[in-house]
């Protein structure tokens, strides 16, 4: 399989009958997503598109044998709805939901602590896309069909840029293994460099696209890790060029607030660390082309 | 968001924490009576804007006198103060603070911020105060004490007593400098600060440790529970064009450049503004449209963006998801029947019914000129804002 997610993770949805957790729940389920219930507490017991509701994570485990949920719950509660998952058992938690205070995260990240590392959830998100493998299944609110099958892995923090660069991929007949979107909040479950240690150890992934971008620290930690442990080729764009010290650019996460956050840095240490870098954004599926094609020769 | 300093130290006061004696005023009058209520011989006049290095640009006075007080008070109330901290457009002085002066033995510097690495609440300290941390950080970096706090249990006092004494405090005021410390990481944490800033703290030879100076900010996605702090905001501290941005709940940056930008998704946004400096343009501004772009909203950016009197050509990115290209490009010429665009409009879509989007675009009558990809997108928007310029100059 892919990474994390493939047709046979039993999905749940936090945040199953409002609005916004239907109309994806129902995207999923017609992806090919295998979605076996949800959660909204003081629903329990409902039918909700065809499937049963819960009043808690614990309960739908039971029944439904979920290992994995997808959050859509809103800001205020969505940490709470988080630790619920990690609590009951789930084994991966996307969460959605944007706007997430940082002390919440805070919390979550230290109580995520409390279980030991190999029973520990994987938590992608907040303030993310999800994540989808291709042709198998869906966990997230991004259309599917601008991704091809295929082999190339792409982790980001940015929906629609993630988009942009799937697509170009699509057009040069590129596709890809599975997609994360790890979010744009400062604090958040999934680092790349978490999901390049998985990317380096699936054998249905030849390379990996990361798609970075101002603030933070985790580009630089990425591709430290990726000069001393991996050996798949590592293709990486840090969007933000134009972007101004100190100012919030949309994603709570993309502020230059210290050396080297800015694009023009981070591109350096990348650089210095042997990633190749995609020159423009609309250079994405070139870029993935030329590396593929060394590869090739080289093999 | 950001609050004044006379803010910070009144929520400060709260944990007690301590501050010079002083109170607000709207008028040199008002400075002068606040003076006398204050008491001593010695003040100091200090203007009350959303920036640092307020000294250097005349924004802080000491005075002595009832006229001298009257004095600084008339030369800051209304100007616009410039400091390397506000840009070059400065920040507008509307309110003074009138603090007793200080007899200082040393200054101290203390911050708490979010670290990212260790997803904590980080304090950063220095016995070099009074400068700008990153100047420390240049000057003296082995005077910077760090430590962070594990969110399960809070700030601990033997941490707190540690800073206190690598700062070199003496023994008689490591209590209150220990007070002090506990007392701004529960601040922040009750308040949902993401930056508190106590610069500079400073040993008075009277042997009390005072706050002189600080600064606070918020974090925004905290506000829902925290009105008291919405309260605070002040807008006449804010980029007008942002003002009116995030008053219609769009996500806009104002920027130097021309080419306004309406662009669906933060990265995209950032990389679209990229592009366009690639391709040799400079972006005015940074919106994010977010995920639905009904009509309302492509509107209300077209008129957040065209409040900005710089802006000399629009382009417009939208990647659709969720929603359908078709609906993105009858949303467009709604908008721009609605609005009224007088510059050149660049629209690229792209995603779901592209091709149907594309059509309405073309057959609207409308001038747009439509581009397929990312790059033609960004040739097409500057080589129109050159050619809008050269027309403009005949």
């Amino acid at each position: 399989m892919s990474i994390l997610l493939d047709k046979n993770t039993r999905v749940i949805v936090q945040g199953f009958t409002g609005k916004i957790g239907s109309f994806h729940a129902d995207d999923m389920k017609r992806y090919g997503t295998n979605v076996v219930g949800g959660v909204t507490p003081g629903k329990g017991g409902q039918t909700h598109l065809g499937m049963p509701v819960f009043n808690t994570v614990k309960g739908a485990v039971q029944e439904t044998g979920a290992d994995a949920s997808i959050v859509f719950v809103p800001p205020p509660f969505a940490a709470d709805s988080i630790m619920e998952a990690a609590d009951a058992g789930i084994r991966l938690c996307v969460c959605i939901t944007d706007g997430i205070p940082s002390q919440d995260m805070i919390r979550v990240k230290r109580y995520m602590r409390r279980y030991r590392f190999e029973d520990r959830m994987t938590l992608i998100g907040p303030n993310c896309a999800g994540m989808i493998t291709p042709g198998e299944a869906l966990m997230g609110i991004m259309p599917g069909s601008i991704y091809l099958p295929g082999r190339i892995g792409i982790v980001g923090r940015s929906g629609t840029l993630g988009y942009e660069a799937a697509s170009q991929m699509k057009a040069l007949g590129i596709g890809v293994s599975t997609s994360v979107g790890i979010g744009g909040d400062p604090v958040n479950g999934s680092s790349f460099k978490d999901m390049l240690e998985l990317f380096e150890q699936d054998p249905n992934t030849d390379a990996v696209l990361m798609i970075g971008e101002i603030g933070g620290p985790q580009e630089a930690e990425a591709a430290l890790w990726a000069r001393d442990h991996m050996k798949k080729p590592l293709v990486a764009y840090i969007a933000g060029l134009s972007a101004p010290k100190g100012r919030r650019m949309g994603h709570a996460g993309a502020i230059i607030s210290a050396f080297g956050e800015s694009a023009q840095e981070k591109v350096e240490i990348l650089k210095g660390a042997g990633v190749t870098i995609v020159p423009t954004p609309s250079s994405f599926g070139e870029t993935v082309v030329e590396v593929l094609s060394t590869m090739n020769k080289a093999a | 968001m950001d609050i004044h300093e006379y803010q910070a130290k009144e929520l400060l006061s709260r944990y007690h924490i301590h501050i010079p004696r002083g109170g607000l005023a709207y008028s040199p009058e008002q400075a002068a009576y606040r003076a006398r209520e204050v008491g001593g011989d010695r003040w100091v006049v200090k203007a009350q804007i959303h920036s640092g290095a307020r000294g250097k640009a005349g924004g802080v006075k000491l005075c002595s006198s009832d006229h001298e007080i009257v004095e600084a008070a008339d030369s800051m109330l209304g100007r616009t103060l410039v400091t390397h901290q506000t840009g070059p457009q400065g920040k507008l002085v509307s309110r003074l603070y009138v603090e007793e002066a200080m007899d200082i033995e040393r200054e101290i510097y203390i911050g708490f911020v979010l670290d990212r690495k260790s997803e904590r609440i980080m304090i950063v300290a220095s016995s070099s105060g009074g400068m700008e941390i990153e100047e420390i950080a240049e000057a003296e970096p082995d005077s910077i004490i760090r430590a962070t706090v594990d969110p399960g249990v809070g700030m601990q006092d033997f941490q707190a007593r540690e800073i206190a004494f690598g700062l070199g405090i003496d023994n008689a005021l490591i209590g209150r400098a220990t007070q002090t410390l506990l007392g701004c990481y529960r601040a922040f944490v009750d308040f949902d600060a993401s930056m508190l800033e106590i610069n500079p703290l400073v040993v008075t030879r009277s042997g009390d440790l005072v706050a002189l100076d600080a600064k606070m900010s918020f974090d925004e996605n905290a506000l829902f529970r925290r009105p008291h702090i919405s309260e605070m905001r002040d807008k006449s501290q804010e980029d007008p064009r942002e003002t009116f941005a995030s008053d219609r709940g769009l996500s806009y940056v104002g920027l130097d450049g021309n080419i306004g930008c309406i662009i669906n998704g933060a990265g995209l946004a950032m990389a679209t503004m990229d592009m366009i400096k690639i391709a040799g343009g400079e972006p005015a501004n940074f919106l994010d449209i977010g995920g639905g772009a009904s009509p309302e909203r492509v509107a209300k950016s077209f008129r957040a963006v065209l409040r900005d009197k710089n802006v000399e050509t629009i382009l417009v990115n939208i990647f659709a998801g969720i929603n359908r290209c078709d609906w993105v490009a009858e949303g467009v010429i709604k908008a721009l029947r609605e609005v009224g665009v007088p510059v050149p409009l660049i629209v690229r879509l792209s995603g779901t019914n592209m091709e149907e989007g594309r059509r309405i675009l073309a057959e609207s009558g409308e001038n747009i000129i439509i581009a397929e990809t990312l790059a033609e997108a960004a040739d097409k928007a500057v080589g129109a804002w050159r050619s809008y310029t050269a027309s403009k100059a005949v």
